[in-house]
C-alpha cells in the first residue's frame, strides 16, 4: 500500500467533514478564479477593442460615456457633433485618420452604426460572405449579428428609432444586406455597420418636407463622434488640450479613461478578493480543525504505525498527504467551477449583446489557484503532522 | 531471545525504574507481571526499541538495542518485533486485509498478498479479509490484530494485557492462540499482565517444547 493511496483512504474515513472541507476550499479558489478571470477577461476585451484609437472626439458631456458608447458600444452617446467639425479635424497635422461613428438606430437592440469602411479595416475584419458596402443603404453585418438576427445575404430590413428595442419604424428606408463579417472577437462582431450617408438618408427622407428643407439639412448635417489615430504619440500632449479649449466638442483619451473605470472596477474586486480571501482562510482554518482532531481520533492508530516499524516522518507526510489531497481536489474543483461562472458570465452578457467575454481561458496568474489550494491545505497540515510526528508510543502502551 | 543485565530507565521527574535481569532463549514464553504503575509498559518499550534504557545492556533477537540510532530501530522494530496491543487499534476505515496491509507499509516492505492471506489463514480468520473491523467480534477483531503482528514473522511477540475484558473462555483461548502462534512462528513470546488468571491458564496449556519464565516487577521505592 502506497501512502499516497493510504492517505486518500483515511480522508475518506470520515466523508462528510472531507466533502464539507472540500466544498468551502472549492468555493473560495471558485471565487479567486472567477475574479482572475474576469479582469483578465475584461481587460483583453477593452485592449483588443481600444487598440489603434488614440482618442475620441464627441459631443461634450461625460468623456467615459463617450468611450463606452463610441468605442465598445455599451452606452448611450452624450450627443452630436456637426460634420464639419469632423472634417476639420482630418485637416490637422496631428491627425493620421478619422473614422466617423454616428448611432441613432438600430435592429432588435443590435446598433446599425454609419462610418466608413476603415472602421472595418481597422479592426481587421475579414468578410465570411459578401463584399463592403458601396453606396448608402448597404450594410454588412457583424458575426453575432448575423447569427442573431438571422439575416442573410441580400435580405433586407427596416431599423428602428433609437439604441434600444420599441422605437419608431423607419418604414420607408429599407437596409439590404450585402456582406457579412468573419467572427473577429471584436466589437465589430454585434454591430450592423453601414455608410455614414446611410443614417442621414434615413432621417432626412423621414424628416424633410421639400428640397429647400433637405437642403438645410444637408448643411447641418452630424455624426455622433470620430475615432482618432494620431500621426504621432506626441500629439497626446497638445492635441486633446486644442479641441476641449477651442472648439464645441471633446477628446476622450480611452487609455484614460479605462483605465479609471478599471480602478473604479479595481475597488469592487479587491472587496470580492477579500471576501475570497476570508473564505479561504476560514476553509484553512477548518481543514487544520479537521485533521486536527483526526489526529487525536486516531492518535493511538498512528501509535501503532510507530509500533509496527513506520518512522516518525512516514507518519507525519501521512497527514500532510491527507491534506495534500483535499488541496488538489479543491483546486480542480474550484478551477473548474470559477470556468463555470465565468463562462456563465460571458453567456449573460451576450444575451445582452454587452461586452464580449471569451471562454475558457487559463492566464499565466491562475496557476496560483492551485499554488494557494496547496499552500493552504500544506499550512493547515503543519501543526496536525506535527502532533503525527512526535506521538508518543509509550502513551499507547500505557494505555493513555 | 531477550537478555537485559542492570537494565535501568528514568523518567524526568521521576523514581528510576530499576528492572530484574531476564535470559529468554529464542522459542521461550515470558510472562511478564506486576501492579499497574510498576513499567510493565516501559519494559516494552525497551524491549521494542522504542525508548533507551538510561543504562544497562539491552539485546533482542540477537541485536544489541543500544547500538541501534532511532531510525534503524523502526525498521529493525518492523522485521523483529511483533506486537498485540491492548487496545488492537484496528483502523476502522480499513478492510481487515487493508489494516495488514498497513502494516506493510509501516513496515516499509512492498505490498505481499500471499503473506497476507497466509497470516490470516493461519489464525483462520481468512473468510473475514473483506470486513470492517466494525464487523468483527470481540475474538476475531483479536486474531487479526495478532495475524498483524506476526505478518512479518517477528523474532519476538509482545502481547499487552492480552486478557483484559475478556471472560474466561476467551481468555484461554486467546492464551492457547498466542502459545500456538508464537510455536508456529518459533518466535520468544512476552505477555505483559496483571491479571493472575494468565499464570494458571498458562502453565498445563504450556507445549512441551516452551519453556515458561516469568519476570515480576514490583513498583519502585
Amino acid at each position: 500500500m502506497k501512502t499516497v493511496s493510504l492517505a486518500w483512504t483515511y480522508l475518506w474515513s470520515r466523508p462528510l467533514s472531507a466533502a464539507l472541507n472540500l466544498l468551502l476550499l472549492s468555493l473560495g479558489l471558485a471565487s479567486i478564479t472567477f475574479l482572475l478571470l474576469v479582469s483578465e477577461q475584461l481587460s483583453k476585451a477593452f485592449e483588443r477593442d481600444l487598440q489603434g484609437i488614440d482618442v475620441v472626439v464627441g459631443a461634450k458631456g461625460s468623456p467615459m460615456q463617450l468611450i463606452l458608447s463610441g468605442v465598445f458600444h455599451i452606452d448611450v452617446p452624450p450627443g452630436n457633433v456637426p460634420l464639419k467639425a469632423v472634417q476639420e479635424l482630418k485637416k490637422h497635422p496631428m491627425v493620421a485618420q478619422v473614422i466617423p461613428i454616428s448611432l441613432g438606430d438600430s435592429l432588435h437592440s443590435f446598433r446599425i452604426v454609419g462610418t466608413s469602411t476603415d472602421y472595418i479595416s481597422h479592426y481587421q475584419a475579414q468578410l465570411a460572405q459578401g463584399q463592403l458596402w458601396t453606396q448608402p443603404m448597404q450594410v454588412v453585418l457583424g458575426a453575432t449579428a448575423a447569427h442573431k438576427l438571422g439575416l442573410v445575404m441580400g435580405q433586407t430590413f427596416v431599423g428602428t428609432h433609437g439604441l434600444a428595442e420599441g422605437g419608431h419604424v423607419h418604414g420607408d428606408s429599407v437596409y439590404t444586406v450585402v456582406g457579412i463579417l468573419a467572427p473577429s472577437g471584436s466589437v465589430l462582431d454585434r454591430l450592423i455597420l453601414t455608410d455614414t450617408a446611410s443614417v442621414w438618408k434615413v432621417h432626412e427622407d423621414y424628416t424633410a418636407v421639400d428640397d429647400e428643407d433637405r437642403q438645410i439639412m444637408i448643411d447641418e448635417r452630424e455624426v455622433t463622434m470620430a475615432l482618432v489615430r494620431y500621426r504621432s504619440p506626441l500629439a497626446a500632449v497638445s492635441f486633446p488640450r486644442h479641441i476641449n479649449t477651442s472648439t464645441e466638442m471633446q477628446a476622450a483619451a480611452p487609455a484614460l479613461e479605462i483605465t479609471r473605470l478599471l480602478s473604479m472596477l479595481g475597488l469592487g474586486t479587491d472587496v470580492l478578493r477579500a471576501f475570497a480571501g476570508v473564505l479561504l482562510l476560514t476553509a484553512g482554518l477548518s481543514v487544520f480543525i479537521a485533521l486536527w482532531s483526526a489526529v487525536r481520533e486516531r492518535r493511538g492508530d498512528l501509535a501503532l504505525l510507530r509500533m509496527l516499524g513506520a518512522p516518525p516522518r512516514k507518519v507525519a507526510a501521512l497527514l500532510l498527504l491527507e491534506a495534500l489531497w483535499l488541496g488538489l481536489l479543491a483546486a480542480v474543483l474550484g478551477v473548474l467551477a470559477g470556468q463555470g461562472m465565468t463562462a456563465a458570465l460571458a453567456w449573460l452578457l451576450q444575451l445582452d449583446n454587452s461586452l464580449l467575454i471569451g471562454g475558457m481561458a487559463w492566464p499565466a496568474g491562475l496557476w496560483g489557484v492551485p499554488a494557494v489550494a496547496l499552500g493552504v491545505s500544506l499550512v493547515a497540515a503543519i501543526l496536525p503532522a506535527l502532533g503525527a510526528y512526535r506521538v508518543s508510543v509509550l502513551e499507547l502502551l500505557q494505555g493513555k | 531471545m531477550i537478555r537485559t543485565h542492570a537494565l535501568t530507565f528514568a523518567y524526568p521527574h521521576s523514581a528510576t525504574l530499576q528492572f530484574p535481569d531476564v535470559d529468554v532463549p529464542q522459542g521461550a514464553v515470558l510472562l511478564l507481571k506486576g501492579a499497574s504503575g510498576c513499567g510493565k509498559s516501559t519494559w516494552l518499550a525497551l524491549v521494542a526499541g522504542l525508548v533507551r534504557p538510561a543504562a544497562g545492556q539491552l539485546v533482542v533477537a540477537g541485536q544489541d538495542l543500544n547500538a541501534l540510532i532511532s531510525v534503524a530501530a523502526d525498521a529493525w522494530r518492523a522485521s523483529a518485533v511483533g506486537f498485540l496491543p491492548q487496545k488492537l487499534h484496528l483502523s476502522a476505515a480499513l478492510t481487515v486485509t487493508q489494516n495488514l496491509q498497513v502494516a506493510q507499509w509501516a513496515a516499509g516492505r512492498a505490498q505481499d498478498a500471499p503473506a497476507i492471506a497466509a497470516a490470516l489463514a493461519a489464525l483462520g480468520v481468512a473468510d473475514l479479509a473483506s470486513r470492517k473491523p466494525a464487523q468483527l467480534s470481540g475474538g476475531q477483531a483479536q486474531r487479526v490484530a495478532l495475524a498483524r503482528a506476526v505478518l512479518q514473522k517477528p523474532q519476538v511477540i509482545l502481547a499487552d494485557e492480552p486478557t483484559a475484558s475478556l471472560d474466561d473462555e476467551a481468555a484461554l483461548d486467546a492464551v492457547h492462540l498466542l502459545l500456538s502462534t508464537a510455536q508456529a512462528q518459533q518466535a520468544t513470546l512476552v505477555i505483559a499482565t496483571h491479571d493472575a488468571r494468565v499464570a494458571a491458564l498458562l502453565e498445563p496449556a504450556l507445549p512441551a517444547a516452551m519453556q515458561l519464565q516469568r519476570l515480576q516487577l514490583q513498583r519502585p521505592v
